[in-house]
């Protein structure tokens, strides 16, 4: 059986870390199964962890009353899915739903988060691989509030 | 005296020129989402298509609405008749979409030059397609299915703004079997749908591309210019990279100017461009 910093190395978000900090960001985590349709996270909760999909495809939701749940972005193998664990106040913006059976690496937020305290580097490693995440997740977002596929758009 | 000399004869066109449409009845029309409709049409005058190149379009009037640039959206390889997917989304493309079976349209053409399929053999080919822009690269990807074994992977990306938005849903699942790697996404969802939402570009990182592939690319030009940096990111550069323009085509063979852009007539020398060649033109403001 691999180790979780053998198969997190190949991951885009890990790429490039040396090994020991990549053993350092795998001693935070452990392998997790979540069943379709169930909650990775919900809005207003603590960001205590956050998760690296492995197989599977997870929703970024906000619930809408009236309207329910609105997707705003899906995401697969490979991806990272939570950061506000990085951040103060350490709270989820947002619902994390499987939208079928994922196999995920689930990483403790506090554990990773007092080993970055101790070891800047690693902290600006991951502070740095996070925000490429985030600037990247915020050009889409900016994107999609264009509509660009509405009225305006070609006739064929 | 002289004697007069009788004015010369005039040419004789037994051939209706390209500016004179040729009438074409609507054989049957499909709707595929709330404002897009498939019709397919044959030639009053000899019950068949058109011979058409993957990528060119034709202009086209129905009942004095005046006439629009419309690619061809059917399959090259079997002419015998002529299919467009039309959006509503004025006068004349209302007129269109509004048509029955039996009316009969104008239509000229086919117009233009095409994707550059026959020169892409032997390569890794991505297909990045937004909304309605499927439509124009319908023919691409069908003449590449047919020639399957010409081409290394076959890459579909398709973005539209909703589930129900999405053109040739049941041929997606058949593309997909008969050789291309078919990614798709919609702008926004409701849980009714378990696919990926997200803008189209993001999932250019989720298709693992490398810079062995070139591309052809269609739909809002935004969508395009986002596509070409995204690619840029892969290795794929704007020398390998077809996107297909839409600008005021009027009469369809150069000679009128609606369409200039820079120095193109897109009409006559596209609609199809390689992304470096016309990106300086398309990135500049009020043109």
């Amino acid at each position: 059986m691999q180790a979780l910093d053998e198969l997190i190395a190949h991951v885009p978000t890990f790429a490039g870390l040396s090994e020991e900090q990549l053993k350092l960001i795998g001693g935070c985590g452990r392998n997790r199964h979540i069943g379709a349709g169930e909650m990775l996270f919900a809005e207003g909760d603590p960001a205590d962890h956050f998760f690296l999909i492995r197989r599977g495809l997870v929703a970024l939701e906000v619930h809408a009353p009236g309207r329910g749940p609105l997707r705003i972005e899906t995401l697969e193998h490979g991806e990272v899915v939570g950061w506000s664990w990085l951040f103060a106040p350490y709270r989820w913006q947002l619902d994390a739903r499987a939208l079928e059976a994922c196999e995920l690496i689930e990483f403790d937020a506090a554990c990773l988060r007092g080993k970055v305290a101790e070891d800047h580097e690693l902290g600006y490693q991951l502070m740095s691989r996070f925000a490429a995440n985030v600037i990247s997740r915020l050009q889409a977002t900016r994107f999609q509030l264009l509509d660009v596929y509405g009225k305006s758009e070609v006739t064929a | 005296m002289a004697s007069l000399k009788s004015p010369p004869e005039r040419e004789r066109h037994d051939e209706p020129g390209p500016m004179v449409p040729e009438p074409f009845v609507v054989r049957s029309k499909r709707q595929d989402t709330s404002d897009t409709w498939t019709l397919e049409l044959t030639s009053v005058a000899d019950d068949a298509g058109l011979h058409f190149a993957p990528g060119q379009f034709t202009m086209i009037e129905a009942g004095g609405s005046g006439e629009v640039p419309i690619s061809i959206s059917g399959d090259p390889g079997e002419p015998d008749v002529l299919v467009h997917t039309v959006r509503s989304v004025g006068l004349a493309t209302q007129a269109i979409c509004k048509a029955q079976p039996g009316q009969v349209l104008g239509v000229r053409g086919p117009f233009g030059n095409s994707w550059p399929v026959e020169l892409l053999e032997g390569r890794d080919v991505v297909v990045a397609a937004g909304g309605i822009g499927l439509a124009p690269l319908r023919p691409a990807i069908l003449a590449m299915i047919a020639n399957r074994e010409r081409y290394g992977r076959l890459v579909l990306l398709y973005g539209a703004r909703t589930a129900s938005q999405m053109l040739y849903v049941d041929e997606l699942e058949r593309w997909r079997e008969e050789g291309f790697e078919v990614h798709a996404t919609v702008d926004s969802a409701g849980p009714e749908w378990l696919g990926h939402v997200g803008v189209v570009t993001r999932l250019i990182g989720r298709a693992r591309l490398t810079a062995s592939f070139a591309g052809l690319t269609c739909g809002p030009e935004i969508m395009m210019r986002l596509t070409a940096l995204a690619l840029a990111d892969f290795g794929i550069d704007g020398e390998q990279l077809y996107v297909s323009t839409e600008r005021n085509m009027q009469c369809g063979i150069g000679h009128c100017g609606h369409c200039q852009l820079g120095p193109w007539l897109l009409c006559r020398d596209g609609p199809v461009f390689d992304w470096q060649t016309l990106a300086h033109w398309l990135q500049l403001r009020d043109v």
